[in-house]
């Protein structure tokens, strides 16, 4: 179980505090947990703060009652914690084969590599080899980087905005892969999105608003509050009603 | 031969035994071996230290290897090999030079290569610097490469210095005639106080002619690295030369190209980049498990495959 409590993050812009989250306190121990909200609203911060790559300035993070707040993302990595980044690194030099033996944390075979493309979706006899740098695209770097997530087999797994750039792969196979991530760790997936789609499988959902949490709850309390509540853009009111 | 030498041997043309086909293995300043076939013959220059490897017109799909190997502290060499590739030949040259300096003179070797590539022929041509040995004396390597390039003709360089020299000074020329391409593939590896330096200069002399000139290289600790490349267009032709380097500790790396076009058809761009790792690399990988310095190994590890 993941818990985070109290936590707040503080950042400087020309010279001014600015808080981007306060006082975040959550329990994580659901198979899908999906954390919403708008641009802005922190969702990306709160995933690098449990990930170790970012250090909240109050607050203390908890793996199975473990306090990791102070564990380097390395030490957290191997304690279990895997983060897909919205944004895919690219390295040169270094082939799709390599990566996902460094996520496994062992020398895979091209049998297996093939396997966890294929998964994702990639045809794996064009990936196997290819080197993960600038050649490839957004959408065959968001894959490789779920693949990579897989490969980790960890307790707890976060993805950031999987969905996009893959618009060619249907969602139900990205669920599928998160529903066979699950049976194989029997671990959490928390998941950042705006997606109706991945919201609906949700378990737990957690409503991020203007840095705190609006609202958190299974998703038939919270998905009624998502849907054609937002307050309409005046600019299009008004239009409409002239 | 004797351990040491053999050591040198496997780490700069990856040879546990003799080779197969034509070979001639030189070791502290004197021949430690040939082979010659019906294609490819080797002979011992007469005015000066060195070698004219002679490949007939046709010869496919052989290969030659020249490794030389100094375990002799304070040995300084220079070595002059010619290569003469026949028409429409295809062939496979392995150079190298494996320096153990376990004394405190200097050794040095400077090798200086010449090819004269004949109409349509194809090479590559594979050369590797390395190296070994706990002594105080400096471990010096000057290769000069000279290519001639005939009508159609195509040459590929790889050239690889990963470890142990102290001062290296790569100088390649190369004039290129109609429909002939050069590539050279380059990677440089240094650390502590070594100095490398790299200097290219080609000249396309034919129509259709094509260049491409690729260095990648990561400086540690307090070394040094100078790039130098001179493309020169006189016809129609196309010209890229590319430095990538990753920059480490108090390394300091400097990337000096020059294009010159003296046709209104020449083609030319050089890429210089040159920076440390970025930030978010190591990141990636430590989110994978790996420390800061195995994510450090594994990024050099990769830039340089």
């Amino acid at each position: 179980m993941l818990e985070l409590k109290n936590i707040s993050f503080q950042a400087e812009d020309g010279g001014k505090e600015i808080e981007i989250l306060r006082n975040i306190n959550l329990k994580i121990e659901d198979r899908f947990v999906a954390v919403t909200g708008p641009n802005g609203s922190g969702k990306s911060t709160l995933a690098k703060i449990v990930a170790g790559i970012l250090t909240p300035t109050e607050g203390q993070i908890l793996l199975d009652g473990v306090d990791i707040t102070d564990r380097s993302i390395t030490e957290r990595a191997q304690m279990g914690i895997s983060f897909a980044f919205q944004q895919p690194v690219r390295f040169k030099g270094i082939t799709v084969k390599d990566m996902l033996s460094i996520a496994a944390g062992r020398e895979t075979t091209v049998p297996e590599v093939c396997d966890m493309l294929s998964e994702v979706g990639l045809c794996a006899r064009d990936y196997v080899n290819r080197e993960i740098n600038a050649s490839l695209s957004g959408g065959e770097m968001k894959r490789i980087e779920i693949a990579m997530i897989m490969a980790r087999k960890t307790k707890v797994s976060i993805f950031d905005e999987p969905e996009a750039g893959i618009d060619l792969w249907s969602f139900q196979n990205l669920i599928r892969v998160f529903e066979k991530m699950h049976a194989e760790t029997q671990g959490t997936i928390l998941i950042i999105s705006h997606q109706e789609r991945i919201l609906n499988i949700a378990d737990q959902i957690v409503l991020l608003a203007d840095g705190r949490i609006e609202k958190v709850g299974g998703r038939e309390e919270v998905m009624p509050d998502l849907l054609g509540t937002g307050q309409p853009c005046r600019t299009l009111t008004d239009k409409l009603i002239q | 031969m004797d351990a040491i030498q053999r050591e040198l041997l496997e780490q700069v043309a990856g040879l546990h035994e003799v080779p197969e086909g034509a070979y001639n293995i030189r070791a502290n300043g004197e021949m430690a071996g040939r082979n010659t076939t019906a294609n490819i013959d080797i002979i011992t220059k007469e005015d000066r230290s060195g070698i004219d490897i002679r490949i007939k017109p046709g010869t496919k799909s052989e290969s030659v290897h020249i490794p030389v190997v100094l375990s002799q502290s304070g040995l300084q060499e220079s070595v002059y090999n010619d290569f003469f590739v026949g028409e429409d030949c295809d062939v496979t040259i392995i150079a190298g030079c494996g320096i153990h300096n376990g004394g405190s003179a200097a050794s040095a070797h400077s090798g200086i290569h010449r090819f004269f590539v004949e109409k349509n022929a194809k090479v590559r041509y594979v050369e590797k610097h390395y190296g070994s040995g706990d002594g105080s004396g400096e471990r010096i390597m000057n290769p000069t490469t000279e290519i001639h390039l005939a009508e159609g003709a195509f040459l590929e360089m790889e050239t690889v210095q990963i470890k142990g020299i102290d001062s290296t000074a790569r100088t390649t020329t190369a004039e290129v005639a109609e429909g002939a391409g050069l590539v050279i593939k380059e990677k440089i590896m240094t650390h502590g106080k070594q100095y490398a330096e790299t200097d290219f200069t080609v000249h396309m002399n034919g129509t259709d002619s094509s260049v491409n000139l690729i260095s990648r290289s990561v400086a540690k600790e307090r070394s040094r690295q100078v790039f130098r490349s001179r493309i020169v267009g006189n016809a129609s032709c196309h010209g890229h030369s590319e430095c990538d380097a990753i920059i480490m500790d108090e390394a300091s790396v400097s990337a000096i190209p020059e294009l010159t076009a003296n046709h209104i058809d020449a083609n030319l761009i050089h890429e210089a980049a040159i920076g440390k790792i970025a930030g978010e690399q190591l990141i990636k990988l430590m989110t994978l498990g790996l420390t800061e310095k195995e994510a450090e190994e594994q990024i050099v590890k990769g830039f340089l495959k």
